[in-house]
């Protein structure tokens, strides 16, 4: 189990904490996700690999503290404010800088976009593995991918960030 | 008919919805061989291609930037499984209990031939065993054993820059070594097609982090280079 942990604790973690953005929630839920590993050892069949079962784990327990926090509604929030942040010299100096931006929108995408991306950019996790830990048929990830590169297009754009695409 | 004809054009096509997974290299061989020659027909692909990698690159900073978390969720996790030894202690009952019922329910000449055969068995397997161990024993070796004593997250003190890249598929091993060397850089660790580099042994100013990542993503045979914690 150490060594599982070892492994696995920083990227169950990160993925974790984008979904519920809130640092103690977070190392709980690696705590849980883990006990539910050592628990259910016997029922990972070994189709799939250990990260995408961790994952998928992760992801259940993330959207259950969520739920539970009833307050998913702060996205809604959080993606208004960029656009309000238009107007602030501070930020109008930031637009210069697209890396910066870049990495403001991909905070303020929802939590189904947040996902999404994580997963396929920074787990690299194939189409079948996205499909597998979301619970979703291959082209809807595909698909999903697609509008959550387009809103974040929307959003640069709207941070003053032009990048040739849509 | 306009608007059908408005909605068609937003409809994203197959290749284009595949290349994210063509950046990260998820792709099996044959869809990412169909995007390559689409990317290698179509500027506007291209073009969204560029600011694919761009994402994909942002996004590994970003999560790279969260950090690790603190020794207490281990902590509470190994409390938690230390508080469940009755689970364990039946289940490991429920298995002995279950040896014994089988072993009992054998006739004793079956035992003493199941025996034999079991013994037959272990030496053979410690004969095979033994000759693998021979063949591939390298010259020293060391146990991978985790040790709860020391912290699992890293030290927060001034460290070697690092990175994580992605060679070009076509990138040959001499190259790779070449660009080592230039870069005074050893491989960290690896995980899908991307190396954590550490460049050289001491810290660097931020200024200097991000001319070493230009300088790196320059390279012919870098796909991608993002500074990491």
């Amino acid at each position: 189990m150490q060594v599982l942990y070892g492994r696995h604790h920083v990227r169950v973690f990160r993925f974790g904490l984008r979904l519920v953005r809130d640092e103690q929630i977070a190392e709980d839920l690696i705590s849980e996700v883990f006990l539910d590993v050592w628990r259910q050892a016997g029922k990972f069949e070994g189709r799939s690999a250990v990260s995408t079962w961790l994952l998928a784990i992760t992801r259940f327990k993330a959207l259950s503290a969520l739920r539970r926090r009833k307050d998913v509604e702060l996205d809604d929030e959080a993606a208004n404010a960029i656009e309000d942040d238009s107007d602030d010299p501070e930020v109008t100096a930031q637009k210069k800088d697209t890396s910066q931006a870049l990495r403001k929108c991909l905070s303020v995408l929802s939590p189904e976009h947040r996902e999404i991306v994580d997963l396929v950019y920074y787990h690299e996790k194939s189409v079948e593995e996205v499909a597998e830990i979301v619970g979703i048929p291959e082209n809807t990830v595909k698909t999903r991918l697609f509008y959550a590169r387009k809103k974040l297009a929307e959003l640069l754009k709207s941070a003053g960030v032009e990048r040739g695409w849509p | 008919m306009m608007a059908m004809k408005k909605i068609l054009e937003q409809e994203p096509s197959e290749i284009e919805m595949l290349l994210p997974w063509h950046a990260t290299g998820t792709l099996n061989a044959r869809d990412a061989k169909r995007v390559e020659d689409a990317l290698a027909s179509d500027p506007d692909l291209a073009r969204q291609y560029a600011a694919i990698q761009e994402e994909y690159a942002e996004t590994i900073g970003l999560n790279e930037s969260l950090g690790a978390p603190s020794a207490r969720a281990m902590t509470k996790l190994f409390a938690a499984i230390d508080g469940e030894p009755a689970r364990k202690a039946s289940m490991s009952l429920n298995i002995t209990s279950r040896f014994s019922g089988f072993f009992a329910r054998l006739s004793p000449r079956t035992l003493a031939w199941s025996a034999s055969f079991g013994a037959l068995a272990l030496l053979l397997q410690a004969g095979v065993i033994g000759a693998v161990l021979m063949k591939n024993q390298p010259a020293s070796f060391e146990t991978a054993s985790l040790s709860t004593d020391g912290p699992i997250t890293r030290s927060l003190g001034p460290e070697a820059p690092r990175a994580l890249v992605r060679f070009a598929p076509d990138a040959r091993v001499a190259d790779i070594n070449a660009l080592l060397d230039n870069y005074q850089a050893s491989i960290v660790d690896a995980h899908g097609g991307m190396f954590r580099l550490q460049f050289g042994t001491r810290a660097m100013s931020k200024e200097d982090i991000a001319t070493l990542m230009n300088k790196l993503k320059g390279e012919k045979i870098v796909n991608l280079a993002v500074a990491t914690p």
